[in-house]
């Protein structure tokens, strides 16, 4: 009787986008217009081809890999790829997958201080002010200096506002994130 | 005393797998009129079409049954067999027991039951059928290649230099197609118009072939080895037994600003014009679309200034019938159309050209007299970018197949590039290279090595024109993994290779198949590639399926080939399964004469000793009848039947297959 | 079109301030009533569906559902990625009615998903045909306008409609009402950076540099832009471009909505205009 394997990142993104990465034929499509590949250790054709080859040292490359929280979901890939193969939306799920097994790049630390910080306010607010979420990311990134002279040119715009609007129902909102996190999203 | 045989074929597995042979046999033994009944693993090959003569010899068998593939396969090479013991031909049935049954089934004891059905059914079929001799009508020995591209010239010398007649028909005012556009060939670098253009003269010159420049196909009519092919001539407007090409008359005319079809655009010709100067005929004709005289009724110049008298613009379409046994066609291909691609510019950059246009520039008899100059300014461009599968093997938005030739064109224009402008960049984004041929990848192997064209494996995401005038390529080197962007001056794109458009509209004429692509269908992929399911229609070149010169060539001869030994035998044997009308009992209706698709039914006068007619009926012409059976279902009288499938036959057939009650009883022997 | 739904998104408290006010002065002037959303909440833009499939679909979903208690059949998303959100969130429970129960489970809401969201591009085209269009007294006469999409207002399949992702017009026939020229540009669809603006400001700098860049090169005096995102990135990242030694000009950015609310003679305060980073003011002074 054959041990149960765990489902390979191919299957899982077929199961979740019903596409098969078998398709693609690493024309380089995507990378040729991809605008943050300069901010990419794996280009997003190696990631489909990762995917392709799947076993456990392509997959741990994939998963923690800094390529994944510098996509900007521009769509520019999905758009022009000859075979709608869709690696904006592959993406999306190694994201999901990379960020529910903690195995996310640690080069990236301010891109998911950044998804961090924007969750928990909504979390806590139902909406996302950016008071609030600013006031987190620099907590989180320590990155205290960027942006400040910025700050009072957007209060003064009213671009920026300390007290945050809220949802008035976001006990629900909170209670659809608790939900979400004890289903593990994938 | 019916005694029929009934052989069971396997196929292999093919049948044995889904149908259980030995039990079908079994069944088929015990049908009435069956005297033997047999299985055998392959039955079309040498011991199994034994097995079917020694059993006709041995049990003098009146009729047979092969229980097998398609008639479509094999029906002929059985007959062979049965004709060969001495049985006539048509007495012998096949009941397709593998397309019909094993091959559409999995059920086993179903498709056994289905299978025993088909048997008994053909078995009381074959226990009616009457021998019957085989039509024979003359062929008549004339071949019409319809295209004057590289492809139609070489069908058209093959048949003409086997001794019989071709006409050679082509839409636009000059033979030559596509080749005559080129520069130099791939792999040997030939000069194209060198090599072709002697050919292009001797097919005009040829005394078996005639030539109809600015010519179409109207409408065909007929079958193998007697078509029916009704041409339009159409209007040239210049007399081609006066014309002498003398220039005159283009040189004058004042409207000069019409693109060159010719020359992709890159230059403008006039409304009286030759194609290039060494069209064949070498002759001007007017475009009526754009003559001021046509259209509006004044100039005339070229009529004023003609030495020879030879514009006439009362001229008219024409259209003429020829008879033909065979016809090839040979209409070749055209490219895609890249303003598809929104992200390579939508075809409004003028700097990004197609491949003709980069052979336009390069050849020495173009519009920049060999230079390659870039189409905006005139500029020589010192960065050149080559795309390769523009619009191939892209599902989406383009066509799914490989469009065959363009790696190799493209390695060929790289070169060209090379050779010509010294000191020049040639960068190829390229997906694979598909260089099959003798000699071709050490050809591209050159253009990397020898000429430094700098292959990067990657397709190009966006091609846009910068305020400066470089045409930015975004590209990707999915082999070193990094982007790369090439500032470039001007890109050639490869677009895909694609029938032309009214190539559908000519297949249906000739109730020829294409495929989903556009491409005529060839009747077997793998070894009937020139022949199409339509008898005595041809294909050779590039309408078939994308392909170079030498293939489109040898398809070309192989096509003259087959079309050689059609008009080798006087006589073409059909198939006598024709109607026969019952002339006591015609009504004279004539509801069948109107009905006949194939015109194939004539009025028939009975004459009295003296002379007299006394009584008109209908009579098939058999040569024509085609065996559709339409006439016997219009016919109210019961006149008409068709041999091989009378409606006895056909009612009885059905009956085998119900209960015994259905009260369809048998006429004659059981 | 006397009302329609109206989800602001939580850009449009803020950062992305302009837009709202525009759109509630075109609104007002066309006779369009916005019908807020009562409790809506974040849509959950880039950082939900980066991190989790359920939430990613859970946010919108309440969205929709809400919506659809509140008897809306339609709603305008005028900022880009809620768009995005909303209506592929709309189209992926279409194809998958499995999910849409799961949703109904795991927020406690039902939602047949009746209702269609539209983006403001598509919303301020259909108010200029149903009149707008005859209101707008002070065209801008002859400014050139670079038309900018980005990325989710061309592409998307299923998302995005009518438009052809490479080369989209939606906003012309708009920008033509307001008596400006459309200019052809090469970046029109090309990304700006988009989120990445606390995360990765060098790549913001980096894409709306090249952005500003090729609107300037192709002879604009104006870029118009349709997501907040953009216009942020586009608009409060000029000074940083210029130390960054990427740009020297000034260029302005202005949303659809506010260019159409100078072209109708709405006061340039009220539509937001002197918020802006980079000065729009400047153009209010083009209008007739």
């Amino acid at each position: 009787m054959n041990v149960a394997q765990p489902p390979t990142l191919a299957r899982i993104i077929r199961e979740a986008t019903g596409l098969d990465v078998a398709r693609c034929y690493q024309c380089g499509k995507c990378t040729a217009g991809c605008p943050m590949a300069r901010y990419m250790d794996l280009m997003p054709h190696q990631i489909m081809r990762l995917v392709q080859l799947g076993g456990a040292p392509a997959e741990e490359k994939l998963l923690g890999c800094a390529t994944l929280w510098s996509c900007a979901g521009c769509l520019t890939c999905t758009q022009r790829c000859p075979k709608e193969l869709d690696p904006a939306g592959v993406m999306d799920v190694l994201r999901q997958i990379s960020y529910d097994r903690k195995k996310t790049s640690p080069e990236q630390k301010k891109v998911l201080a950044f998804h961090r910080a924007f969750l928990k306010t909504v979390e806590s607010d139902g909406r996302m002010s950016e008071f609030s979420l600013v006031r987190r990311y620099k907590m989180a990134s320590r990155d205290f200096m960027s942006d400040v002279a910025l700050a009072p040119a957007m209060f003064a715009r009213g671009k920026l506002k300390f007290a945050g609007h809220k949802t008035p129902g976001r006990k629900e909102v909170r209670r659809i994130f608790a939900v979400c996190r004890k289903g593990g999203g994938r | 005393m019916a005694r029929v045989g009934v052989f069971i074929c396997h196929c292999g597995e093919n049948i044995a797998r889904t149908v259980d042979v030995a039990a079908a046999a079994a069944a088929a033994a015990k049908m009435p009129g069956v005297v033997y009944s047999a299985d055998y693993k392959y039955m079309c090959s040498d011991p199994g079409q034994q097995l079917v003569r020694k059993a006709i010899a041995d049990h003098k068998l009146t009729g047979a049954v092969v229980a097998a593939c398609s008639p479509r396969m094999h029906e002929n090479t059985f007959r062979r067999a049965a004709a060969a013991a001495g049985m006539n031909p048509y007495l012998l049935e096949m009941a397709n027991v593998r397309e019909h049954c094993s091959w559409v089934h999995s059920d086993r004891a179903a498709a056994t039951a289905k299978a025993i059905d088909l048997i008994r059914v053909m078995v009381e079929k074959v226990k009616r059928n009457r021998g019957l001799r085989t039509i024979t009508v003359p062929v008549e020995p004339t071949a019409v290649v319809i295209g004057g591209g590289i492809a139609g010239i070489q069908a058209a010398l093959d048949i003409a230099a086997g001794g019989k007649a071709v006409v050679l028909i082509e839409k636009s005012p000059s033979l030559g197609g596509h080749m005559a556009r080129l520069s130099e060939t791939f792999p040997t670098l030939d000069c194209s118009q060198c090599i072709l253009t002697p050919r292009m003269v001797e097919a005009a010159n040829h005394p078996n072939i005639t030539l109809m420049t600015s010519s179409e196909v109207e409408s065909v009519g007929g079958f193998v080895g007697n078509f029916e092919v009704t041409v339009r001539r159409k209007a040239r407007y210049v007399d081609p037994a006066k014309c002498t090409g003398c220039g005159e008359c283009w040189s004058k005319c004042p409207v000069k600003n019409i693109p060159s079809e010719f020359d992709a655009g890159l230059s403008r010709r006039t409304a009286i014009y030759r194609a290039s100067p060494q069209a064949v005929p070498n002759q001007p004709v007017i475009d009526a679309r754009h003559c001021l005289m046509l259209t509006k009724g004044r100039c005339g110049v070229c009529a004023k200034v003609c030495p020879r008298g030879a514009i006439n613009f009362k001229d008219a379409d024409e259209l003429v019938k020829v008879k033909a046994g065979a016809i090839v066609l040979a209409t070749g291909f055209e490219l895609w159309d890249h303003s598809a691609y929104g992200e390579y510019g939508g075809g409004r950059i003028a700097d990004v050209i197609d491949g003709f246009a980069f052979e336009r520039l390069a050849s020495a008899s173009g519009p920049t007299a060999g230079e390659i100059r870039r189409p905006s300014d005139g500029a020589e461009p010192k960065t050149v970018v080559f795309v390769q599968c523009c619009g191939s093997r892209d599902e989406k938005a383009g066509v799914a197949y490989c469009s065959k030739i363009c790696c190799m064109y493209t390695a060929k224009h790289a070169m060209l590039y090379a050779h010509k402008v010294h000191g020049g960049r040639a960068v190829v984004f390229y997906m694979d290279v598909r260089s099959a041929g003798k000699g071709y990848d050490e050809f591209v192997r050159r253009a990397i090595e020898k000429d430094g064209a700098e292959y990067i494996r990657g397709r190009v995401s966006k091609i846009y024109r910068r305020a400066d005038g470089k045409i930015m390529v975004r590209g990707s080197d999915t082999l070193a993994g990094t982007p790369v962007a090439v500032e470039a001056d001007m890109v050639v794109l490869a677009d895909a290779v694609t029938p032309r458009p009214d190539a559908r509209t000519l297949a249906r004429m000739l109730g020829v198949a294409y495929d989903a692509d556009g491409f005529f269908s060839e009747a077997h992929p793998k070894l009937r590639p020139v022949e199409t399911a339509v008898a005595g229609v041809y294909l050779a070149g590039a309408c078939q399926g994308p392909k170079d010169i030498p293939e489109s060539v040898a398809q070309a001869s192989a096509a003259a080939a087959k079309t050689l030994g059609l008009f080798a035998r006087p006589k073409l044997e059909r198939e006598p399964i024709v109607a026969r009308v019952n002339r006591i009992t015609c009504a004279h209706c004539r509801a069948c004469i109107n009905a006949c698709p194939y015109k194939a039914i004539e009025d028939f006068n009975i004459l009295d000793r003296s002379g007299k007619v006394i009584r008109v009926v209908a009579n098939v012409n058999e040569g024509l009848c085609q065996g559709c059976g339409t006439c016997v279902s219009v016919c109210r009288s019961k006149s008409v039947d068709l041999d091989g499938f009378t409606d006895e036959q056909v009612f009885l057939q059905i009956a085998a297959l119900g209960p015994e009650e259905s009260g369809v009883k048998s006429r004659g022997s059981s | 079109m006397k009302s329609i739904g109206y989800y602001p998104g939580c850009a449009l408290a803020c950062s992305g301030i302009e837009l709202d006010l525009s759109i509630r002065a075109l609104s007002g002037l066309a006779g369009v009533e916005l019908c807020e959303i009562a409790d809506w909440n974040c849509c959950g833009a880039s950082s939900a569906h980066s991190t989790g499939h359920e939430l990613a679909v859970a946010l919108p979903y309440r969205v929709l559902a809400l919506a659809e208690a509140q008897g809306l059949t339609e709603i305008l998303a005028p900022c880009a990625s809620c768009f995005s959100r909303l209506k592929g969130t709309l189209v992926r429970l279409r194809r998958n009615p499995e999910m849409l129960e799961r949703m109904a489970g795991l927020t406690g809401r039902a939602c047949r998903n009746s209702v269609s969201v539209v983006n403001v591009v598509e919303y301020l085209g259909r108010l200029l045909k149903e009149g707008l269009a005859g209101k707008l007294t002070s065209p801008l006469k002859g400014v050139k306008v670079a038309a900018y999409y980005g990325c989710l207002l061309s592409r998307g399949e299923g998302i995005v409609e009518g438009e052809d992702a490479e080369n989209p017009t939606g906003m012309e026939a708009a920008i033509q009402a307001a008596g400006c020229e459309a200019v052809p540009w090469n970046f029109a669809t090309e990304c700006c950076g988009g989120a990445f603006s606390l995360a990765k400001p060098e790549a913001v700098v980096d894409l709306s540099a090249a952005v500003l860049g090729d609107a300037e090169q192709a002879g604009a005096q104006m870029i118009v832009a349709g997501c907040p995102m953009c216009h942020s990135n586009l608009d409060m990242r000029q000074r940083a471009m210029s130390a960054a030694g990427r740009r020297t000009r000034p260029m302005p950015i202005l949303y659809l909505s506010e260019l159409l609310g100078l072209a109708a003679g709405i006061a340039p305060k009220t539509i937001g205009l002197d918020r802006h980073f980079t000065d729009a003011m400047s153009i209010a002074g083009r209008s007739a």
